[in-house]
């Protein structure tokens, strides 16, 4: 009985890392996807679609089967409304991220000249922002003294995004085109920034959830 | 049949222990779903059961010390006001403690039987129901503090910290349930030990079981079914509305408290203490309710001491005092219309002179003896009786007076070779003791200190030794000897007693 408790406590410490390893692949798959269409690389942000789509069913996956064995066996009773809304929201930040992605693969918006950095910035800061929130989720796990540690890192970063996105809408609104494409843009640029906000949003969270957790 | 229904009374009490004190071992575990009902109630009995026959003799020794109940229907009334006054407490929904009603009854029956109650005892068991929730506080914070460090230095992963937490339940769960046997069987069984008449058993594997350990079994098995058949509903009730604990803490708090129950119930313990010359914590039913909310309190303190309902402090603290007379009013009352109404017999028959022989041992004593030849043409039925007398007669203080009872008490013993062959075994007394009894044969004694007198002269061995920490163990077992080889010898009682 307790071999059987050990392996299977094992199996699930096992499932939750790789999920939020799913995350975090997810973060960087976007951030190159968007280099890709930003540079005109079609083949490359093709790959990359397929495999943010295949994180973001992994993660599912996972997500529904961590969820699954929590209930099914009464673990953390505590903490398990905690764990399952956290899980929730983080996976929010991968379909996020594919989302955003397909739109730039369905709708291919004609981007306008001398903005590729920004955009490319764009998709980096909502990659880091994604990135910390994955380091803050692994610390909630397993010290959750250190939360705040990353935490601060999430809200600079979401902010930075808002900042460049705000720069970006600018820039596109100032520039001499189409009112329809200049729309249609903005909608990318919200969408983009989105990923951080979800991210933000798991950060709420956190920070609620590490004060139950170490109070 | 008639030992039984003197009896129900006590396992009831043990059922009423089971199905509310076992909420405050398993209680959160189960209430937040960390350890099943199934699993918690089982090991709770099984735990409950050992620690009421393995280490039940010596908080239950002290219930002793404050009244020897000597007959079984004044321990069957004693056991009933108590449990009366519990199940009418908790109606109220007053806190209340199985110690305290206990010892409420108690007194009672003191009263009742006119006997002096023991003030050291008293004193000792009342300290420890103040000291009791104080101790469960800090040990609880210290425990909380060692915790957390532990947890910060392993930094377990969240799911391997839950699965050491529910082992960590489970373990401490069993330990709090062995205290908890050990500690409360004396309140549940205490008053029957000196009057049922259980002899003693050898069981298989050379085992036995003495007459005692018969009836904390007895009242094991009360627990456990008072577990089983209501604790389901008091656990819940605990785990999710009286206190909102993290399973860490619940863990802390259930430990504290196993911890307190167990210092307060183990000989081993204090022997262990007192051999190495440290001072040990008296032996002494104590409430397990009362150390877990002492536990909490201390955790809340440690906390900043916000959100702390100080009111239920206050609550205990009259429970204290409400407790035993309410349980000491309606035992003295039940005796009454036991003895009177239902012509059962509550007490023994004593009888008390001051005679000669026993002026001259008060003398020896190192006592006053002016007016005490005035009171020799007394007839005196009751220790109360006479204590009035030297009170009015004589310049004794209360401490003195009941040393004087205690030598004025007469009785009949006769050292009869049957009953020393029977009752003095080799593996309870000194080759040498029994040796010095059985020159003794055919002698006849009026009072029992003419008998230990004798005895004290023919072998060392049952002499006290001087009063020492380092001697009190020593002293502990003599004086239990001397228990015995009284109780063994002595002719015609009321009831046969039980072996300890």
């Amino acid at each position: 009985m307790p071999i059987l408790l050990f392996k299977r406590t094992r199996a699930l410490v096992a499932q939750i890392d790789e999920f939020l390893d799913t995350v975090g692949q997810a973060a960087l798959l976007f951030e190159s996807g968007v280099a890709d269409y930003v540079a005109g690389r079609q083949e490359q942000f093709d790959t990359h679609y397929r495999a943010i789509e295949d994180a973001e069913h992994g993660a599912d996956e996972l997500r529904r089967d961590i969820e699954k064995q929590l209930y099914r066996h009464s673990l953390i009773p505590e903490a398990r409304g905690d764990v399952l809304g956290l899980l929730e929201t983080t996976d929010d930040v991968v379909n996020q991220a594919k989302h955003t992605l397909g739109m730039f693969l369905v709708e291919r918006p004609r981007l306008l000249p001398g903005m590729d950095e920004d955009w490319r910035a764009l998709g980096a800061t909502a990659a880091r922002t994604a990135e910390a929130v994955v380091l803050a989720t692994r610390a909630f796990f397993r010290d959750p003294y250190t939360v705040n540690d990353h935490l601060h890192k999430v809200y600079f970063y979401e902010k930075e995004g808002d900042r460049q996105a705000m720069a970006l809408k600018r820039k596109i609104f100032d520039a001499d085109a189409d009112l329809a494409l200049k729309l249609h843009l903005r909608q990318f640029v919200l969408n983009v920034d989105r990923v951080s906000d979800a991210a933000e949003e798991v950060a709420d969270r956190l920070a609620i959830y590490t004060i139950k957790r170490t109070v | 049949m008639l030992v039984l229904f003197f009896l129900s009374s006590g396992l009831f009490l043990g059922w009423s222990l089971g199905a509310n004190d076992a909420a405050n071992v398993f209680g959160t575990a189960v209430g937040s779903r960390m350890i099943r009902f199934a699993t918690a109630a089982l090991i709770c009995s099984v735990f409950v059961i050992l620690g009421s026959v393995a280490g039940g003799a010596g908080a239950a020794g002290t219930l002793g010390q404050l009244g020897a109940i000597d007959a079984m229907g004044g321990a069957f009334m004693v056991a009933l006001a108590a449990a009366v006054t519990i199940t009418v407490m908790t109606k109220l929904g007053l806190p209340v403690s199985t110690s305290q009603a206990v010892v409420g009854a108690i007194i009672g029956w003191n009263f009742f039987s006119g006997v002096l109650t023991d003030t050291a005892a008293l004193s000792k068991i009342v300290a420890t129901w103040v000291v009791c929730p104080l101790l469960a506080g800090a040990f609880a914070a210290l425990f909380y503090v060692l915790t957390q460090r532990l947890v910060r230095r392993l930094r377990p992963h969240l799911l391997w910290d839950d699965m050491g937490t529910r082992w960590a339940l489970i373990a401490v769960g069993a330990f709090g349930s062995y205290s908890l046997g050990a500690n409360n069987i004396g309140n549940v069984m205490g008053v029957f030990v000196p009057v049922a008449p259980f002899s003693g058993l050898d069981l298989p594997f050379g085992l036995a079981l003495s007459g005692a350990q018969q009836l904390f079994l007895l009242g094991g098995l009360a627990i456990a079914l008072g577990v089983y058949t209501y604790s389901r509903h008091v656990m819940s009730t605990v785990g999710g509305n009286l206190f909102k604990l993290t399973p860490q803490m619940a863990l802390v708090v259930v430990l504290a408290q196993s911890v307190v129950l167990f210092l307060f119930a183990s000989q081993r313990l204090e022997h262990a203490l007192l051999s190495v010359g440290l001072p040990a914590l008296p032996l002494v039913p104590v409430s397990s309710s009362q150390a877990v909310i002492g536990a909490v309190v201390g955790l809340g303190l440690l906390k900043g001491g916000h959100g702390i309902r100080y009111r239920v402090l206050v609550d205990i603290a009259a429970g204290w005092v409400t407790t035993p007379i309410i349980a000491c009013f309606l035992a003295f009352i039940g005796l009454f219309v036991l003895q009177n109404v239902f012509s059962v017999q509550v007490n023994r028959p004593h009888a008390f002179e001051l005679s000669p022989q026993v002026i001259e041992r008060v003398d020896r004593l190192g006592l006053p003896v002016d007016g005490l030849a005035e009171l020799a043409g007394g007839r005196y039925t009751t220790q109360l009786s006479l204590n009035r007398s030297l009170r009015g007669g004589t310049a004794l203080d209360a401490k003195q007076r009941e040393r004087v009872v205690r030598a004025a008490e007469v009785d009949r013993y006769l050292v009869d070779p049957g009953r020393v062959a029977q009752d003095l075994k080799p593996g309870w007394f000194e080759p040498e003791q029994i040796a010095a009894v059985s020159s003794l044969v055919g002698r006849e004694y009026r009072h029992s200190w003419q008998l230990l007198e004798e005895l004290e002269a023919l072998a060392p061995a049952w002499r006290l030794l001087p009063e020492t920490p380092r001697n009190r163990l020593d002293n502990d077992r003599r004086q239990k000897q001397r228990r015995l080889v009284l109780v063994a010898l002595r002719t015609a009682p009321v009831e046969s007693p039980v072996t300890e």
